[in-house]
């Protein structure tokens, strides 16, 4: 188990050696200027180049990637070039936002799949189990921000029990403030999140529900439900425990546009307000925290997968699953 | 939802299932319903004015790179120049008691109003008037006014209440240009992230994407703010602003920029749209550099082929005005100049004939990503194709814009909004982007700054502009309308967009 720690330990900061040159050059790549965001359209020649000096873009792009990597490795994410304010505390501060949206919703998310994946399969054979599982099939289609949209329209501009958007300014301090303000937005993104799990779900049960050693079990005398509970359940949960991971960090990106819809001052908007500035620190920044999440996130399901199934345990981690 | 006839015989409880599932769904939100964070009920002077915008100032400081945002929270809330401008375009005496200008407009001595503070409790001083000067002409200043202080040739501070400032020419705008100036505490170390000024507001927090908060200066020099506090709601999103305004988180929009939601508020007696005076233009700016639009006559025919009217009805219904040249009504030099290059088909293919293209041409369109851009862009192709021209448009980042077309030139034509008042002198400066370049036009722009009289300035600027619309160096589609929004409660609010600024401190609101 140490092994396999250290092992995949390090295949998870090569991930983000790698990804960190990916972020520096795709981000310049892109046309236009850091310094464009500090000026007007009344800017004169002198104020471009100062510009240009003080943001760092007239440097060559070496340069530019040697700052920035010393930086990192001293776990300075740097200041952004339009506010001028570290961007590590802002980061903090937009995950105080994000980082319980993205949980909520997750946890949300997986009491409604769980339920409703598990009795699509039951009820696979009967009309209703089929409206469920096409109902889920049509949340797959909806896209999040016109769920956001639509729950928005009823339950604050008509029944006016939630905020339309945005975050109390006493933030966590005051809880109820808070969690009424996120509640729209995670039954947002649970309700579109819930959609595919439901199918995975579904799936994983259905294969369960047809294999030989539950149909022992029952032959043994187990009950349909005890059957389940004693060797159906671990064997459903490895598919969709992988999945899972996949999906928590999607919604922790996917958070973005949730976010606008909401007006909530997440690492979404922060993320985008960078792109369109083109401030590299803030952009890289951001981005580099949502690495760092994804990949943990990955080697979380891992581990919990090798928890579920002890046939993973003797395996290394590249190796067939 | 129809059900599927299939006969079941046996009594599952679907619905039962499918609301509990829904029940759990809404569990953790109701569990947590707590009382709207709306906008305090306090009302007369103890009020909190909830203000909702599109606009986060990008850091606090207007000479380093603040943009909009920081003008429209900050400009006479919390910082005050020697002069204001005030919402009807006036500039009256701010932080100075007096001045005088000497016989050849070449120095101003300025007097500074007594007992004036900083929020920290410094005294305001001559030095740090100069140092606020200093500040905006600065080698790396951001300012958008840098340019226009050109002129400046040395400012001192012989006495603690005096400044005085000589000019290298005549500059008749010097006094305007100074209500942009903000006087700031020159012992400010960190401008980009605290405030501090003498405004009628202190800045009492920012929270960056949701909220600057200002608060009511008790040693205000002058009448004191009407609220006690003002908070600053920051959208991305143009309709998650309207549903805080619908659902009373916030008390006013300061600048409506979707169109389409206004019928919503306008039929509703709870709140009023006001219709205030813009100085945003929506320019085509050609590049008058490069052929084809080195032509007048090509430009002119471009012009002609549009028919404006019909594009500001369908984006702004009846808000919004044409224009027929860079100057909006607000400009002491505005002449109505619409009709200088009428909407006329036929004009238009005669010009183009006239001109070599009577088969037509194609060009294209540097067109920003940002509303309203690309919808006019589509708007220009479907009518330049009446009279054989074909436009391609290429949609551009605001970024990109910048870099290749305001600092390499390297376009044809654009679209772009200008924000700014009195910025028709940008056309007396051939190495602006748009490239145009005549000697008279900048003759005269020149003149009209260095002029003795304000009539006199007058007079040549209007010169200058019957020039431009004659020679249709851009196509001026039509002026914005400055839509201010606000919940009925509320009164006092400014309602006139010049350059950005929103005023405070009047704003009063009334129970209920």
């Amino acid at each position: 188990m140490v092994r396999y720690l250290v092992r995949r330990g390090g295949l998870l900061v090569a991930s983000l050696l790698l990804a960190s040159v990916a972020l520096f050059l795709l981000l310049r790549v892109l046309p236009g200027d850091p310094a464009n965001a500090l000026l007007t359209v009344d800017a004169t020649p002198e104020q471009i180049e100062a510009a240009q000096r003080q943001v760092g873009s007239d440097r060559s792009l070496p340069e530019q990637f040697v700052t920035w990597f010393g930086q990192l490795a001293r776990l300075d994410l740097g200041r952004s070039f339009v506010s001028t304010l570290p961007v590590g505390p802002e980061i903090v501060d937009r995950l105080v936002v994000t980082l319980p949206l993205t949980l909520f919703a997750f946890a949300l998310a997986i009491v409604i799949a769980v339920p409703v994946g598990y009795l699509c399969a039951r009820w696979s054979r009967t009309w209703y189990g089929a409206g469920l599982s096409a109902l889920s099939q049509l949340g797959i289609a909806v896209p999040a921000f016109w769920v956001g949209m639509l729950l928005i329209f009823v339950f604050a501009l008509r029944l006016r029990v939630f905020p339309s958007g945005g975050f109390p300014r006493a933030g966590w301090a005051d809880p109820g403030a808070a969690l009424t303000s996120l509640t729209l937005p995670v039954l947002t993104i649970a309700l579109v999140m819930s959609a595919s799990l439901i199918r995975y779900v579904r799936s994983a049960t259905l294969d369960v529900l047809g294999s030989d050693y539950l149909r022992t079990a029952r032959a043994l005398g187990a009950s349909s439900a005890e059957a389940m509970w004693r060797h159906g359940l671990r064997n459903a949960a490895g598919p969709v425990v992988s999945v899972l991971g996949v999906e928590l960090a999607t919604t922790f990106l996917g958070a973005v546009v949730v976010e606008s819809v909401f007006a909530l001052p997440g690492l979404g908007s922060m993320l985008v307000k960078g792109i369109t500035q083109h401030d590299y620190p803030v952009v890289q920044g951001v981005l580099f925290v949502s690495t760092v999440a994804v990949l943990v996130i990955g080697f979380l399901a891992d581990l919990a997968q090798r928890l579920i199934d002890p046939r993973l345990r003797g395996s290394s981690p590249g190796g067939s699953r | 939802m129809t059900e599927p006839s299939t006969n079941v015989k046996e009594h599952i409880p679907v619905r039962k299932i499918l609301t509990a599932v829904v029940a759990v769904a809404f569990g953790l939100g109701l569990a947590a319903c707590a009382p709207d964070d709306g906008p305090s009920t306090a009302s007369g002077a103890d009020a909190t004015i909830d203000v909702g915008s599109l606009y986060e100032p990008q850091n606090l400081d207007n000479t380093g790179g603040g943009g909009q945002g920081v003008t429209e929270a900050l400009n006479g809330n919390v910082y005050e120049g020697l002069f204001r401008l005030t919402d009807d375009g006036k500039v009256e005496n701010l932080l100075v008691s007096d001045y005088s200008v000497s016989g050849d407009g070449l120095t101003y001595t300025f007097t500074l109003r007594s007992g004036v503070t900083f929020h920290s409790g410094k005294p305001l001083t001559a030095a740090d008037a100069k140092y606020s000067l200093e500040k905006v002409i600065a080698p790396d200043s951001k300012s958008a006014r840098k340019s226009s202080f050109g002129p400046i040739g040395g400012i001192t501070a012989p006495g603690d209440s005096t400044l005085v400032v000589t000019l290298k020419t005549r500059s008749i705008s010097f006094v305007y240009n100074l209500s942009y100036v903000w006087i700031v505490n020159a012992g400010n170390q960190s401008p980009t992230t605290t405030a501090d000024g003498t405004g009628p507001y202190r800045l009492a927090s920012w929270q960056r994407g949701a909220t600057l908060s200002l608060s009511r200066f008790d040693g205000y020099w002058g009448t004191k703010a009407s609220n006690k506090d003002v908070v600053f709601h920051y959208f991305t999103d143009a309709s998650a602003l309207n549903n805080a305004l619908l659902t009373d988180q916030i008390d006013i929009i300061t600048s409506e920029q979707s169109p389409d939601a206004l019928d919503q508020f306008t039929a509703n007696p709870a709140y009023r749209v006001n219709d205030g005076a813009s100085t945003t233009k929506l320019l085509l700016a050609f590049n008058d550099r490069v052929a084809p639009f080195d032509n007048v006559k090509v430009r002119k025919a471009v012009y002609s082929a549009i028919d404006r009217k019909k594009l500001l009805e369908s984006i702004w219904g009846p808000h919004g005005k044409l224009i027929g040249s860079m100057v909006p009504p607000s400009d002491p030099w505005y002449e109505d100049l619409t009709n200088a290059n009428p909407y006329d088909i036929d004009l238009a293919k005669r010009l183009l004939a006239e001109a070599g293209h009577g088969g037509g041409f194609s060009f294209t369109l540097d067109t920003p990503n940002y509303d309203p851009h690309p919808i006019v862009a589509t708007f220009l192709k479907s009518e330049l194709a009446k009279v054989g021209i074909t436009v391609t448009i290429k949609v551009i980042s605001a970024d990109e814009w910048y870099t290749k077309v305001f600092q390499k030139h390297d376009f044809v034509a654009t679209l772009q909004e200008h924000v700014n008042d009195r910025d028709v002198v940008w056309y007396g400066n051939p190495d602006f982007y748009w490239g145009y370049d005549s000697p008279q036009v900048t003759r005269w722009v020149r003149q009209a700054e260095q002029a003795a009289t304000a009539d006199e300035q007058t007079a040549l600027l209007k010169q200058a502009n019957r020039q431009l619309a004659q020679d249709a160096a851009s196509v001026w589609l039509y002026l914005y309308p400055q839509i201010v929004v606000a919940s009925t409660r509320v009164s006092g609010y400014p309602v006139n967009g010049l350059n950005s600024q929103f005023y405070v401190y009047g704003i009063t609101k009334r129970e209920g």
